[in-house]
């Protein structure tokens, strides 16, 4: 079975945000692997392990630097990366699900794998956009899942329940936590990753119709104040929430 | 033409709330761009009863897209059909609400209609004839400004923004009956599993009561249940922490690796605070905290604070709010 990966480089979550023009102020953050996709490196690498055989490939559009981010899924034990280079990562999904599907379009594999969105743009849109791109079935945000005889059986949960999907491989799956818990890179995965092959190409972003316009921090919430100590400052609540808040 | 199309979600014939916040918010974008709106219901035969409903919330006109196969959401045939009335009336942007099915829906018809897409968005406006989406990035640490220009463009709304409008009176709502398009179902919605409590989703609530380690253990949340309950209509959030520790799903994790929430009151009780969980819900209206520690940061952004033992504190605020919705 030959899988691909798309993975992100994106900032720590514990990270704070500095705004410097339209994006953030890059000094000093930390940056990690999504970790929507490492939900969608550890599927990969099970299906692989389950299968006895194939290929899992990482492929990462970014800057040189996204290198790291790669050898990260390398370390886990994927085989080898393909760095879609640009300077920028546009804003538009759309523009970068076009160079992705470049990418996968004739590499011959049976599962695309991805994290159900990017943690820092939010974007939340890549990944389906693929798939449709490609002309291949798309199951979004899955939580469970089964691959049996090229038939895909897929959970995703919905508002107040679960959507069970099925459809067949080849096919674009986005992943969503709770679908399996990702290794740690192994001292011996980390070692071999260093050696592990990544081809650099540049990426072929398609047009971009949606731009940063400004970045601003959020609105400060004005200072609250606290209503008191213990269960007797519940009536004192309960008052605020209805004559002030007025959301009782 | 600057016609907006709202596409609204039903589950078994009954419109979800979002539908008439995707329809407010097609209903600015109309505004600002000079044109009508349209909405478009996607079901199964007979679902027009819940179309017809629409007009009152501000569209023009409603559309109503039949197929024996659009009984659970059917993504191949909902995208096709939706992006062909789309390319076909000439719209200059389609709405749709960021659900789970939205989420799903809207980069599908965004690929379909070679569009830009806007996830999640907080704020719409039109300035110099073009789509102007606010959208908090960065589970909301910074807040982003795009500008969108193609013939068509899509936006997916907040649950829950999008509640305040007006056009409700002045439009009719003229319902049509418009072309289902059964593209080849490459994926199947084989069942649909209700959760237990068939509960609400804490990413669409009005109200959230969510629970942290400070709860000690899984069996201690049936206070936060309770509290929930009490309210009608709150859902029961959880913190990372003991979503990691297997106490509560995913699908309830309000933060940065879960879900982002905007409702009207937000409690929460036993959390101190990280900074990826006050990125998930700063943007509700009125913050409660409930903690034993009275430096924890979630008394930062919490407009009102109980400092002191949860044990004691949710079984009376639970008795309290049940009084006041008794009447």
């Amino acid at each position: 079975m030959k899988i691909a990966v798309c993975i992100k480089r994106v900032p720590d979550t514990e990270t704070r945000i500095r705004i410097a023009g339209a994006g953030i102020d890059e000094t000093g953050v930390k940056f990690i692997l999504n970790p929507y996709d490492e939900f969608a490196v550890e599927e990969a690498l099970q299906r692989k392990e389950k299968a006895g055989a194939g290929e899992v490939v990482v492929i990462c559009l970014g800057g040189e630097v996204a290198q790291e981010t790669m050898r990260t899924a390398l370390a886990m034990g994927v085989d080898r990366g393909v760095l879609l280079k640009a300077d920028a990562i546009p804003a538009d999904g759309l523009a970068v699900a076009k160079a992705l599907a470049v990418e996968l379009k004739d590499g011959g594999y049976d599962l695309v794998l991805f994290g159900k969105m990017a943690v820092d743009d939010y974007n939340h849109q890549t990944g389906v956009m693929v798939g449709e791109l490609l002309g291949l079935p798309v199951i979004s945000a899955i939580v469970k899942l089964e691959i049996e005889g090229g038939k895909v059986v897929a959970e995703r949960e919905i508002e107040g329940g679960v959507e069970v999907v099925e459809c067949a491989l080849p096919a674009v799956l986005t992943c969503e936590k709770g679908l399996n818990s990702p290794r740690y890179p192994a001292l011996k995965g980390i070692m071999a990753a260093k050696k592990k092959p990544i081809e650099i190409k540049p990426a072929q972003l398609g047009a971009v119709a949606l731009t940063v316009k400004t970045l601003t921090s959020p609105p400060e919430r004005k200072e609250g104040r606290i209503v008191g100590e213990g269960a007797g400052a519940v009536a004192e609540l309960v008052r605020l929430l209805q004559q002030e808040a007025k959301v009782l | 033409m600057a016609n907006v199309l709202a596409v609204c979600e039903q589950r078994g014939g009954a419109l979800r709330k979002v539908s008439r916040e995707a329809a407010l918010a097609a209903r600015l974008l109309a505004d600002g761009l000079g044109g009508s709106v349209d909405a478009i219901v996607v079901g199964v035969p007979g679902v027009d009863a819940a179309g017809a409903k629409l007009g009152e919330v501000g569209a023009d006109r409603v559309l109503v897209a039949t197929h024996e196969g659009f009984a659970a959401y059917a993504p191949d045939g909902y995208a096709a059909t939706i992006a062909a009335v789309a390319k076909g009336g000439g719209y200059a942007a389609v709405v749709v609400a960021a659900t789970a099915t939205g989420k799903d829906l809207a980069p599908r018809l965004a690929a379909q209609l070679d569009a830009p897409l806007a996830m999640d968005v907080t704020a719409l406006a039109v300035e110099d004839g073009k789509v102007v989406a606010t959208r908090p990035i960065y589970a909301g640490k910074a807040i982003q400004h795009v500008v969108l220009e193609a013939g068509t463009v899509v936006v997916a709304i907040r649950p829950n923004t999008f509640t305040a409008g007006t056009g409700a009176q002045a439009h009719g709502g003229t319902v049509l009956a418009a072309q289902a398009v059964a593209a080849a179902a490459r994926v199947v919605v084989r069942e649909v599993k209700a959760s237990e409590k068939g509960a609400l989703d804490v990413a669409e609530a009005a109200v959230v009561v969510s629970g942290g380690r400070g709860m000690k253990g899984p069996e201690h949340f049936a206070l936060i249940e309770g509290l929930a309950e009490a309210f009608g209509n709150a859902a029961v959030g959880a913190s990372r922490a003991v979503v990691d520790a297997g106490w509560r799903p995913h699908s309830e994790q309000v933060g940065q690796t879960g879900k982002t929430v905007s409702p009207q009151l937000y409690i929460a009780v036993g959390i101190s605070g990280a900074i990826q969980h006050l990125a998930g819900m700063r943007t509700a209206k009125v913050i409660v905290a409930i903690n034993k520690d009275k430096d924890a940061p979630i008394f930062k952004v919490a407009d009102y604070g109980i400092v002191g033992d949860a044990f004691e504190i949710v079984p009376k605020l639970t008795e309290e709010v049940r009084k006041i919705r008794a009447g």
